[in-house]
């Protein structure tokens, strides 16, 4: 169960948008967390707290398949990105690293920046406690759900490693 | 039952029977590519997967392009991690310094894909390959991790768009005004989770360079590949690399596709991507009035040689406008000689341009041309997202090299029929 503050941002979040390229030198999640949505609008990340959500229009996450992406949203605090919904690559990075993403499609615009939302990801559930309304999601496609059942791509290739 | 491409390709690679669109298959890699930028992550991954070896130490390709020659301490430290690695792993496909080159177009002239491959890659323009025919497509460092230590991966299968080209491609117009006119029409996010596969007479007379072109693009409609066929002209080219491609691949008469688009080129102009979406797409007449400050050839988009001809066609015997600063970047060290020998190096000298090394450079902001705020560049790159290539209050105008070339000596967004 998740709950925290929106931070809504628009359509076509570009990955340049959520971390530019100059500040791919480095892989640390953290260090990346500092410069969250520097491409976007600079000092972005600075209203952020740990726990709060970030709530987007179609296709974030599109261009770049850079991982720093997701990464640079996990460090920042955000677990959990809804959209109207993902870039394709964008979508993988995501489950792979452990940031949970909510497809919710035209329901997005019942979320307004600065709600206050709880999310139940595993049922698809999102109360957003400002409006009093309740929205739910298709569920995570099984395939998807094996590798977060897991704790993301990297234990699920351990154990596949283990096993051979 | 009658196949896409996409579907025939991940057949052969996959023990699983390929029934059709959203069905998940596992399929073996032809080859795993990283560059300096997702390698270090990759190999972070890789280890705190467990993994002690690499499935194939002939099917990984490591290419550092992106920041090198290294601009900075960090991206210094970041090619180590990934030089040491290929060391330890014994991999043979690493590339840096003289031998590196942007590695959309290094890989495709060195033979290291084609036809029929699986190739992933982490880098979004893993499509490139689409071009030759193979199922290429990016992924993220993580899921290049996996794959380096297993040998496999996990696709959806996705469902498929069919593009036709019709009719004669005017003077000037070329792969990379087809590539913008189609994400102007289908928007940027129009292929999202699917695979573009592309048919006609148009497509049928392109050259290989000009397949790749497109092919490069498919990323930026938010398509997971983009696949032509295979033919004659196809295998000539694998040759060439040093393959051994002998079968044909077209879509089979049937095929489901989700959605089909024909485009008819003969009335094309030259197209422009204005910013800062690649779907912001104009014809170049509707934009002359637009000066500019900087303009870039170069990339895995229009770097090849076909390009550099293009580009020099143009500027021969003339100079780049004095409020212009002309980069051209030659993608690998074989356009480079070829360019040098051709004597288009001389003339873009001659021109005033800045050449410089095979780089991804100022493409994705890295370095080598980097724009202030308030400025404006014409770039053959791929990507015109705000602050791609520098400052948040700069600006990126997509277009094929010609137009780049016009432009520069101009000074304003030019159709190249007016130089």
């Amino acid at each position: 169960m998740y709950k925290g503050k929106v931070h809504k941002v628009g359509a076509h979040i570009d990955t340049d948008a959520i971390i530019p390229a100059r500040f791919l030198v480095s892989t640390d999640t953290e260090v990346l967390g500092k410069s969250l949505m520097e491409g976007l609008e600079a000092g972005w990340v600075s209203r952020v707290s740990k726990g709060d959500i970030m709530v987007a229009d179609e296709n974030f996450g599109c261009g770049s398949s850079r991982e720093h992406a997701p990464l640079a949203i996990l460090g920042a605090g955000i677990p959990v990105v809804l959209a109207k919904n993902f870039a394709r690559i964008f979508y993988r990075n995501g489950f792979n690293m452990g940031l949970i993403l909510l497809e919710l499609g035209d329901d997005i615009d019942k979320i307004d920046d600065g709600d206050e939302l709880e999310i139940d990801a595993k049922a698809g559930v999102i109360k957003n406690l400002t409006k009093g309304i309740e929205i739910k999601t298709a569920p995570v496609p099984p395939f998807m759900q094996e590798i977060l059942n897991q704790g993301g791509l990297v234990p699920y290739v351990k154990n596949r490693l283990a096993s051979a | 039952m009658p196949r896409t491409m996409a579907e025939k390709i991940l057949q052969k690679h996959t023990t699983d029977e390929v029934t059709g669109a959203g069905q998940i298959v596992s399929c073996k890699v032809s080859l795993v590519l990283a560059n300096d930028i997702t390698a270090p992550l990759a190999i972070k991954s890789f280890e705190r997967m467990g993994a002690k070896e690499v499935f194939d130490k002939d099917k990984i390709a490591l290419v550092c392009d992106h920041f090198t020659p290294n601009k900075d301490i960090d991206s210094a430290e970041q090619v180590k991690v990934v030089r040491d690695f290929a060391k330890k792993m014994g991999i043979t496909h690493y590339y840096e310094g003289g031998n590196v080159g942007v590695e959309h177009a290094l890989l495709p002239e060195i033979g290291l894909v084609g036809p029929y491959d699986v190739v992933i890659g982490a880098d979004s323009h893993t499509c490139t390959y689409g071009g030759l025919g193979a199922f290429a497509t990016g992924m993220g460092s993580t899921d290049i991790a996996g794959a380096m230590a297993l040998g496999k991966t996990w696709f959806k299968v996705p469902p498929c768009i069919k593009v036709e080209f019709t009719g004669t491609l005017p003077k000037h117009v070329y792969a990379k005004d087809l590539i913008l006119k189609l994400i102007g029409e289908i928007g940027v996010s129009g292929a999202r989770y699917m695979a573009l596969e592309f048919v006609g007479p148009v497509v049928d007379a392109l050259s290989m360079e000009g397949r790749m072109t497109i092919a490069n693009m498919a990323i930026e409609a938010g398509g997971k590949a983009g696949i032509f066929p295979v033919d004659a002209k196809t295998l000539e080219y694998t040759k060439q690399a040093g393959r051994n491609d002998t079968e044909l691949l077209t879509p089979d008469e049937g095929a489901v596709y989700a959605r089909e688009v024909t485009i008819d080129v003969s009335d094309l102009s030259p197209q422009i991507a204005c910013p800062h979406l690649p779907d912001n797409v104009k014809p170049v007449e509707d934009v002359t009035d637009i000066t500019i400050d900087q303009a870039v050839i170069g990339s895995c988009t229009n770097g090849r040689i076909e390009d550099l001809r293009e580009a020099a066609a143009i500027l021969k015997g003339k100079k780049a406008n004095k409020n212009v600063r002309l980069i051209v970047l030659p993608a690998t060290p074989a356009i480079w000689k070829q360019a040098l020998k051709e004597g288009l190096i001389e003339t873009f000298m001659e021109a005033d341009a800045v050449v410089g090394p095979a780089t991804c450079g100022p493409c994705l902001g890295g370095h080598m041309g980097i724009l202030a705020g308030g400025e404006r560049a014409v770039a053959t790159t791929n990507r015109n997202f705000k602050g791609r290539m520098g400052s948040l209050e700069s600006e990126v105008y997509l277009a094929s090299p010609a137009v780049a070339a016009a432009s520069a000596i101009t000074g304003h967004l030019t159709h190249p029929k007016d130089i």
